[in-house]
């Protein structure tokens, strides 16, 4: 069969959908990124168990544990829409249904990104 | 002209249900399970979280709520999620490098993946209650 695509299309390397191995990648990027973090946000967990309140905001308002806390959800939050992605991609055949399902996964993933970050970042500057 | 709708009555590739279970098969489908349950579990962290940004009373109430055998029992089914999950995911980056995909490879893997998941848990449990 004959090649339809052009030259430039093949060097873009980008395929029908347009995004070529940026979801893989994504998806590779922050799977490795989260080991360490989630690592760290289990020993941190079980430091923290028992902590008065007050013990809490001061080591989770404390720059190091604070910065790696907002790392933790950027890389989580990323990682854990592009693997619910694929999941509706994979089960969810119906068009209208499938698109409300990825753009509610979408916004399940932001909101607890934002509101994470607005609790981290409340307790760091201890508004 | 065909006279069927578009998708219907075409023949699908085969699915889980005809083939045996394989152990790497169901390593692969507690992998997806995992990280479902993961996401949902993420539910949990910004509790946790808006909670003790938004005072010690919210703080205590949670806390105490996790704290319960019920909590605890969950929160130790989050724990081996993660553990399989981030296993399970180390065993995606050995393939990614073209390695351990023979019979004895994959084998070993997913034995490893669910060996060490549950270890792991088990030992992070262990230190959690040693240190309390």
């Amino acid at each position: 069969m004959a090649n339809m695509r052009t030259p430039l299309s093949r060097v873009r390397g980008l395929g029908s959908a347009k995004e070529g191995t940026d979801h893989f990648w994504r998806q590779r990027v922050t799977a490795l990124a989260n080991v360490p973090l989630i690592l760290f946000f289990i020993v941190m967990v079980i430091g923290l168990q028992g902590a008065s309140h007050a013990e809490f905001v001061s080591v989770m308002g404390s720059p190091l544990a604070a910065i790696l806390m907002l790392l933790v959800i950027i890389s989580g939050t990323i990682h854990m829409r592009l693997g619910m992605q694929v999941i509706i991609e994979d089960y969810i055949h119906n068009e209208l249904t499938k698109i409300l399902a990825l753009l509610g996964n979408t916004f399940f993933a932001i909101i607890i990104a934002a509101a994470s970050i607005y609790a981290i970042l409340k307790m760091s500057f201890g508004g | 002209m065909a006279t069927s709708a578009p998708g219907a009555n075409r023949p699908l590739s085969p699915h889980l249900q005809v083939y045996r279970m394989l152990f790497t098969m169901l390593m692969s489908i507690v992998h997806r399970i995992t990280g479902a349950a993961l996401y949902f579990g993420t539910l949990l962290m910004v509790i946790w979280l808006l909670a003790a940004a938004s005072g010690p009373d919210a703080y205590n109430a949670v806390t105490d709520l996790y704290g319960s055998f019920l909590g605890r029992l969950v929160l130790f089914g989050f724990t081996w999620a993660l553990m399989h999950h981030m296993l399970g995911g180390i065993r995606h980056f050995i393939w990614d490098t073209g390695r351990g995909l023979d019979k004895v490879g994959r084998n070993f893997l997913a034995r490893a993946t669910l060996i060490g998941s549950v270890s792991l848990t088990l030992l992070l449990w262990i230190i959690g209650y040693a240190v309390r």
